[in-house]
């Protein structure tokens, strides 16, 4: 059935995706140009891999690089803790005082404009040196804490609608059969909410690994994570390593999702054959 | 309606002893969430090695009830005590009751054995004595060759005996289940409830058994308690039940019932004799009921205990004239709807004895209704 | 081994210590308190007090920052209160941070100009993404896995990288202005980067996909048979469209909406990248007076207006948010 209307509808997703990937297709094509122009073709010297070399051997970038790789995993780590006990206690504590306050402060970070974030963080990491003596200075750890509570916002809301999809019954069963609360997180609900904590996990990895306005305001003299590098200078015009790196970036996310697609589709698959299979011998 | 397995088996009736023991006392028992009151001031007794149905619409508190049994829901007022153990702030983990699950909740990231064997490594056995008992009960429910299987593998009636299986390998006191066939097609019920009920017995472990449904309540139970509102307005063995229900709410709850208001002009010891506007006619019920004469009655008369006839019958009382207004061919049966001189539409039943289409009647004849002067249940409220 | 270590005299007098303090009243006061506070209060606590102290109590202190003097020092701000003498205290509240977003114009016209920027850009995104996600949700399962796919990857890839690409196709002798150079369409490259058009192109570009995906969630809840139903009704599917989808799509653009306007408002790396001098973004505002400027109260007062701003959106958002987790159960 192709009327007006699907017409109309596949033109726009063709569009739609056009201009999704048009941007990150010309970056990856422009990587290859052997011109510190950039976007100006060198037809005669190019595809090079001149950008790459110089990329891998510029230290200060593979230094913001494994300094953004450390935040971005301890961020995730401790993101994941918090936002599965939050995520956990909202789905499944029922009704306690201070409820909707939980369900308000997990959500906000998730819209709330990062300029403002950022610097009230930065407030009070100097309120609290000045009154604590802790944290002294600025640096990683401070970006990391600032990560954390962004990045838990977005594992909540990942638990919380994982715990959602599943029946409440699961974990009174296993009580029921006499395991205490704490046994019955451990053994029934960590299990079954494996796939969105590792979702939430990937997300926060790249949330943190990606953000320059909260990791600019909280940072200090000596921590420059990768965005901040790549912000400083993007500022001053294109540059032909960011190509290299945005391509090498775009190609391991690529990899990453892709397989992870293809795996999940398989599991999909296997699952809906056994069930296939359940059917039919009973019949 | 099946044959009740356990009646057929004439097994004694531990209510009517006034010796008996009771195994589980329900005394009192309120819960309120909010303001809403779910269960209502509840009083039980279940003995050892019953099979009891709580019965009732959805939202009658029956789920709750059973729910506080096992200790997902704390009481609010009143206390129960299973085997003369008060169960008040008793954890479920630590009761010694087990419950299956409407859902059946099968751990999905476990095997079959897995699943078996949750409750029992819960308790630190050892090794042997979990393999031991996962095999026995695994033969007991016929699941022996699919012990490697996950949850999703199984189709519904597996995935139920997997929790059957996995309720009551712990030998629990007290066995409760939520709608234990709900999720089972038709056929497999009726499979399925005679299995529960062999099972139960070759165990001996005591049922309690939420249920919408009457007829599961009927095969099921040696006694139903028939709740409505948060409460238990009737408590009985099915016939019991079915036979003499104690008010309207029960009688048009348990099967389907022609009930005609009417007042009492006549009260002896021996016999009640009942005038009727609804019918156009009078009643007459051969056994005596306690109540004032003139007061509003109601008479309760089940469609399969009227008869029809084409000649009227020569008996004085309990026969009505009507005409044939819809004919419903069931197979074994058939459903008659008649309608009487008055407006009433009637339901009978009536058995399909003869293939011969010649003696079956046809819309629009006119026929009489005539029955028992034992059938009619009076009910009063 | 309990045996063994029973011989051990410093065994014996750690055994006699535990039993005396194990008898002593605090000990037993605060275990009876310990086996109170369960595991329940003590879980809740744990993201309670993580979100209290590094969400709520920072908001305090921007709050109270915001009040006050702007100094040369460090930190560069004056203290609310200060002891005058050992028994005085001197509590000095300043509006004058607050009374300068007013008077100068160029706050004023920062805000105006985000809010404005943020809702056409938000327009844009639904006008794009709800024909996309319509036509996700309509499509074959397999092909809606691979266009999900497709709407989330960009996602995954660095968001400043993303931005950044579109320099290098918008400037004067970059992509666009080279091809339509050689083509002969124009002679002259357009000016297209450093302007509003080109921080239209970087926040509906950057946000496209947030506004995509709640859309194509609600859509693909659908239940189709209400098409049917209204077709069958003799409803003309533009008609059915209007009547049934998109009152049904509400939430979902409400929600993509939302999750567009709110941080498109407080916007920084579009407008610095790809913005021109005279694009006034109230993120960029917040950020020279805090960078440039070191002028910590002001950053805190307009980080407080900008949040006024924005409590009706975030709260309408957090209303939808908390409907659809329940609708979930």
């Amino acid at each position: 059935m192709i009327g007006k209307r699907s017409v109309f509808i596949l033109t726009a997703l063709v569009l739609g995706f056009a201009f999704l990937y048009i941007p990150i297709i010309s970056m990856v094509v422009f990587s290859f140009n052997y011109s510190k122009l950039v976007t100006v073709w060198d037809a005669y010297n190019s595809p090079t891999l001149k950008w790459y070399f110089s990329m891998f051997s510029n230290e200060q970038l593979l230094d913001s690089a494994k300094l953004s790789i450390e935040i971005a995993a301890m961020n995730a780590t401790g993101a994941v803790v918090l936002g599965t006990v939050a995520g956990l206690v909202l789905a499944r504590f029922g009704h306690f005082r201070g409820r909707t306050l939980l369900a308000g402060m997990t959500s906000a970070p998730l819209v709330m404009p990062e300029v403002i974030t950022g610097l009230s963080l930065l407030l009070l990491f100097v309120t609290m040196e000045s009154l604590f003596g802790w944290p002294a200075g600025r640096g990683m750890t401070t970006i990391t804490i600032a990560h954390m509570t962004f990045s838990m916002a977005y594992v909540t809301v990942i638990v919380q609608s994982r715990l959602a999809t599943f029946d409440e019954s699961l974990e009174e069963a296993a009580m029921d059969l006499g395991a205490h609360p704490t046994k019955v997180f451990f053994v029934i609900t960590l299990p079954i909410i494996l796939p969105a904590i590792l979702s939430g996990w990937l997300l926060s990895f790249t949330l943190s690994w990606d953000d320059l306005v909260i990791s600019s305001f909280v940072s200090g003299p000596g921590a420059t994570t990768l965005p901040m590098l790549i912000f400083s200078k993007v500022k001053l015009g294109v540059n032909p390593e960011i190509n290299a790196l945005a391509t090498v970036l775009v190609a391991i996310v690529s990899v990453g999702v892709i397989f992870a697609a293809l795996w999940m589709r398989r599991q999909e698959r296997i699952r809906d054959r056994d069930v296939q299979m359940a059917i039919a011998a009973n019949q | 309606m099946s044959a009740n397995p356990r009646q057929a088996q004439g097994r004694g009736a531990p209510w009517n002893d006034p010796k008996a023991q009771p195994y589980v006392v329900i005394d009192r028992v309120t819960k309120k969430f909010g303001d809403f009151v779910a269960v209502n001031n509840v009083s039980l007794k279940i003995y050892q090695g019953e099979i009891f149905c709580l019965l009732g619409g959805s939202g009658c508190g029956k789920t709750t009830l059973l729910r506080m049994l096992a200790g997902f829901e704390m009481t609010s007022s009143g206390s129960m005590s299973i085997d003369g153990q008060d169960m008040s702030g008793i954890p479920p983990y630590n009761r010694p009751v087990n419950m299956m699950f409407q859902s059946y909740a099968l751990f999905p990231h476990m095997t079959v054995e897995d699943n078996i064997a949750f409750g029992l490594r819960q308790e630190g056995r050892s090794k042997a004595d979990v393999r031991k008992r996962v095999d026995d009960m695994l033969a007991i429910v016929k699941m022996a060759q699919f012990a490697r299987r996950k949850p999703h593998q199984l189709s519904g009636g597996q995935r139920q005996r997997v929790a059957l299986a996995r309720s009551l390998v712990k030998r629990p006191k007290l066995l409760l289940l939520d709608e234990p066939l709900g999720a089972l097609d038709r056929k497999l019920r009726e499979h399925t409830q005679f299995e529960l009920v062999n099972i139960q017995e070759q165990l001996g472990v005591t049922f309690v058994v939420v249920t919408h449904d009457q007829e599961e309540a009927m095969t099921l139970a040696s006694r139903i308690g028939v709740m409505n509102h948060g409460e238990i307005v009737q408590v009985g063995t099915p016939s019991e039940i079915y036979e003499f229900p104690n008010s309207r709410f029960v009688a048009d709850f348990i099967g389907s019932v022609n009930m005609f208001e009417g007042r009492l002009i006549e009260d002896r010891p021996d016999h009640v004799r009942i005038a009727s506007d609804d019918l156009g006619g009078t009643i007459f019920v051969d056994h005596g009921i306690s109540a004032a004469p003139g007061i509003t009655v109601w008479a309760a008369i089940r469609p399969e205990k009227i008869r029809i006839a084409r000649e009227r019958p020569s008996q004085p009382d309990n026969v009505v004239p009507g005409v044939i207004k819809e004919i419903a061919y069931m197979g074994d049966m058939s459903i008659y709807l008649v309608q009487l001189g008055t407006g009433r539409i009637v339901r009978v039943t009536q058995p399909n004895v003869d293939r011969d289409s010649e003696s079956q009647y046809t819309w629009d004849e006119r026929v009489f209704l005539h029955w028992h002067a034992e059938s009619p249940v009076i009910v009063t409220q | 081994m309990a045996k063994a270590r029973s011989d051990d005299p410093l065994y014996g007098r750690i055994v006699y210590w535990w039993r005396v303090l194990r008898d002593t009243t605090a000990f037993r006061v605060s275990r009876g308190i310990a086996r109170r506070v369960t595991g329940r209060p003590l879980v809740i606590a744990i993201p309670y007090l993580w979100l209290i102290f590094f969400f709520v109590i920072p908001f305090i202190i921007v709050l109270k920052i915001s009040f006050a003097e702007s100094r040369i020092a460090m930190p560069p701000y004056s203290p609310l209160w200060e002891w005058v003498t050992t028994s005085t205290m001197q509590i000095k509240l300043t509006m004058s941070n607050f009374g300068f977003l007013f008077e100068d114009a160029l706050y004023k016209n920062a805000y105006l100009s985000s809010v404005r920027i943020a809702f056409i850009s938000t327009l844009l995104c639904l006008l794009i993404g709800y024909p996309m996600a319509y036509g996700m949700a309509r499509s074959k399962p397999s092909t809606r896995n691979i266009l999900l796919l497709l709407i989330v990857l960009p996602f995954w890839t660095s968001f400043l990288l993303r931005v950044y690409a579109w320099i290098g196709l918008l400037k004067n002798n970059g992509v666009i202005n080279n091809i339509l150079l050689s083509l002969g369409v124009i002679k002259e490259p357009i000016v297209m980067m450093q302007t509003d058009f080109a921080v239209y192109l970087g926040i509906v570009y950057s946000y496209l996909p947030f506004m995509i995906l709640p859309l194509y969630s609600t859509l693909e809840k659908m239940d189709m048979t209400l098409l049917e139903a209204a077709a069958d009704l003799g409803c003309r599917p533009i008609k059915a469209f209007l009547k049934i989808t998109l009152p049904l799509s509400i939430p979902g653009i409400i929600a993509g909406c939302m999750l567009v306007f709110i941080p498109a408002v407080g916007e920084y790396v579009i407008p610095a990248l790809l913005g021109g001098p005279d694009t006034l973004m109230i993120g960029r505002v917040l950020w020279d007076e805090f960078f440039a400027n070191r002028d910590w109260p002001v950053a805190s007062a307009v980080a407080i207006a900008m949040l006024l701003l924005l409590v009706i959106p975030i709260m309408l958002f957090q209303y939808f948010q908390g409907r659809e987790m329940r609708a979930h159960r």
